[in-house]
């Protein structure tokens, strides 16, 4: 498909395209084109199922997505803004390096996989295997915010990062905050949950305690800036007690090798 | 040899459709949906089901079937003339299209079964149906006639597939043409067994069709219980099981959609350790009877007989499966996006749970 078939316009300062008909590669190119011509500021019409918006993408970009974008969106970026007015599928933020990507619905599986900096921010509800093998180095700690409620192995494998799940805005109301198997395989970073977790959904590697005074306060900056991106109430998330929940040791199968 | 092939094991889309209240609707709805899903698949695989769409030939056996060659055609209908009753039969309608390269002889027969005397007495003294009998025949026919596969065999239902992506193979059927209450569609991203006519979803057996997308790592297991029920697999395909599996577990041995699908995707023992009594005695009962029926291996499966529509993940969800409600209509799909595609502006939108069923039954069946 040309590119150049692309229905691109300039709306108060940002780069207007209308996706609809376009395949996500040109649509893709189209954005990189523009970012190199200096533009900063994109608005995405009509996107359904485009997949790896804003992949690989660094720097100072903000984009805002109308529709329900496709497959691993933002992986590998770092810096740019992005804000998803829909739903949003599977793999959001894989790898992610840097920035933030806020999805005013639900989020699909595998969020925020190895994600080693930046937000991830989920109002509604997310899949399965969220924030897997998330990591963290030193000031570059990665938070993925989830508003509604999580499924199955939640923070698996986590080596860093923060993890914070509040079961608010959730679209299933029998369901359980999180799933099964929740920080199986975890040995660095945490997750606090708004509520407590029953004791067979946690992977054995945790340990269920009270975040400490600097932790909440900390906590409390991060739901401000969740609550800021869907206009929701920050007092309200806070007023109930969080749990922490962390692993046992940064190195849970040492014993399983001879040195 | 192609060193740059590149294994994605999340490819295959799926698509289904059903409108609870039995209006049926052109297939060209379904290819929209199958069609924004274009880069799930790879070209080697593309098919639909479709029930509803012979009104006229209700009571009739719809088999449709492929032939590599001529000899396997005459074979065929010499087989098909002496054990059943051929009402009429004509070729498949198609349109050829550049997209689609070389495809075998395509033909379809309205049939019943022609019961011979052992068989009546069969179905007197044990517990043997006419559907018994049609499974037979399409056994046979893809066992032992080189050459020649029925790929649907329901009645007011059909398979259309082959290898081409699922929007050229719906152009080659013209399946806009059709009409149908409930669709299912299918774009393969084949991993383990090879790209043929034979080997693109649904697999069918009666009114039964699945589309699948996963792996089924336990075929020999699931193949070689399946045998000892009388059904050879000989498509080439790990799917395959899952269709006679359906029709072993609720058409023959009668378990609601509920209890076989915890056959398929049975729950851990640590979740079933933590059931009431008499769940825990149930799921441990299934899951020591239908062991052998155990699918193993990461999937999303639609499958659909003439009563509804199912979907159902392994119990890990290493596959997607997005589910959807407008009005009478029931949605799932791989992709959110490609329900969207039909039913944009839809409401109700949920992601089913790993290993159980989302059943989507129609209001009023037989």
């Amino acid at each position: 498909m040309n590119a150049r078939s692309i229905k691109i316009t300039k709306e108060n300062g940002a780069v207007s395209i209308d996706a609809e008909h376009i395949y996500y590669r040109d649509l893709n190119r189209a954005i990189r084109d523009e970012i190199g011509n200096g533009e900063t500021s994109f608005r995405l019409k009509n996107v359904n199922g485009h997949r790896y918006i804003a992949d690989g993408i660094c720097g100072d970009v903000s984009i805002d997505v109308f529709g329900v974008p496709g497959q691993d969106l933002g992986a590998f970026m770092s810096g740019p803004t992005v804000r998803i007015h829909n739903n949003a599928q599977d793999g959001v933020g894989n790898t992610m390096d840097a920035g933030k990507i806020a999805v005013s619905g639900m989020a699909g599986d595998v969020c925020g996989y190895a994600m080693r900096g930046g937000k991830i921010h989920i109002m509604r509800d997310a899949g399965y295997r969220i924030g897997i093998h998330m990591k963290e180095y030193y000031d570059r700690i990665p938070v993925i915010i989830v508003g509604g409620k999580a499924g199955d192995f939640f923070g698996e494998y986590m080596a860093g990062g923060r993890l914070i799940l509040l079961g608010m805005y959730s679209l299933y109301q029998e369901r359980s905050i999180v799933g099964n198997f929740m920080g199986t395989g975890m040995h660095g970073g945490a997750i606090y949950v708004r509520g407590k977790v029953d004791g067979h959904r946690l992977g054995k590697e945790l340990i269920e305690t009270k975040p400490s005074e600097s932790e909440l306060r900390y906590l409390e900056e991060l739901v401000f800036d969740f609550a800021r991106d869907f206009d929701l109430d920050a007092n309200e998330i806070m007023a109930e007690p969080f749990f922490k929940y962390a692993p046992k040791s940064h190195r849970p199968y040492g014993n399983l090798y001879a040195y | 040899m192609n060193h740059q092939y590149q294994k994605d094991i999340s490819g295959c889309g799926l698509s289904g459709i059903i409108n609870a209240k039995g209006e049926r609707f052109s297939g060209s709805v379904i290819t929209r949906s199958i069609r924004s899903q274009h880069d799930r698949g790879n070209g080697l695989g593309g098919g639909f089901a479709a029930y509803g769409i012979y009104p006229q030939h209700k009571n009739l056996y719809a088999f449709h079937l492929m032939y590599d060659h001529h000899t396997a055609q005459e074979k065929a209908e010499s087989c098909l003339r002496e054990t059943m009753f051929v009402h009429h039969q004509e070729p498949i309608p198609i349109m050829p299209t550049e997209k689609i390269q070389a495809h075998p002889i395509l033909m379809r027969y309205f049939v019943l079964p022609a019961i011979t005397d052992e068989e009546k007495k069969e179905m007197e003294t044990l517990p043997v149906t006419e559907d018994d009998l049609v499974v037979r025949r399409v056994m046979h026919i893809n066992n032992d006639i080189d050459g020649a596969y029925v790929f649907s065999s329901g009645k007011d239902m059909g398979a259309f597939k082959g290898v081409g992506f699922p929007e050229d193979i719906s152009d080659f059927f013209m399946l806009g043409d059709y009409h149908g209450y409930i669709w299912t569609a299918h774009n393969r991203f084949p991993t383990n067994t090879p790209g043929w006519w034979g080997g693109a979803h649904p697999f069918t057996i009666l009114d039964w069709s699945i589309v699948h997308n996963g792996e089924i790592s336990s075929y020999g297991i699931n193949k070689r219980y399946l045998e000892m029920f009388g059904y050879t697999c000989s498509l080439f395909t790990d799917t395959e099981v899952v269709a006679y599996m359906l029709d072993l577990l609720i058409r023959r041995h009668g378990l609601p959609i509920e209890i076989a699908t915890s056959a398929l995707a049975a729950p851990f023992w640590q979740v079933i350790e933590r059931c009431e009594n008499e769940d825990r005695e149930l799921l441990t009962a299934i899951r020591m009877v239908y062991g052998s029926a155990l699918l193993n291996g990461p999937f999303a499966i639609l499958f659909a007989n003439r009563r509804g529509l199912v979907g159902l993940n392994d119990r890990v969800k290493l596959r997607p499966l997005v589910v959807a409600k407008k009005g009478d209509f029931t949605y799932m799909a791989s992709e959110e996006s490609a329900i969207r595609e039909i039913a944009g502006d839809v409401k109700e939108v949920w992601s089913p749970i790993a290993g159980e069923p989302v059943i989507a039954s129609m209001e009023d069946h037989d």
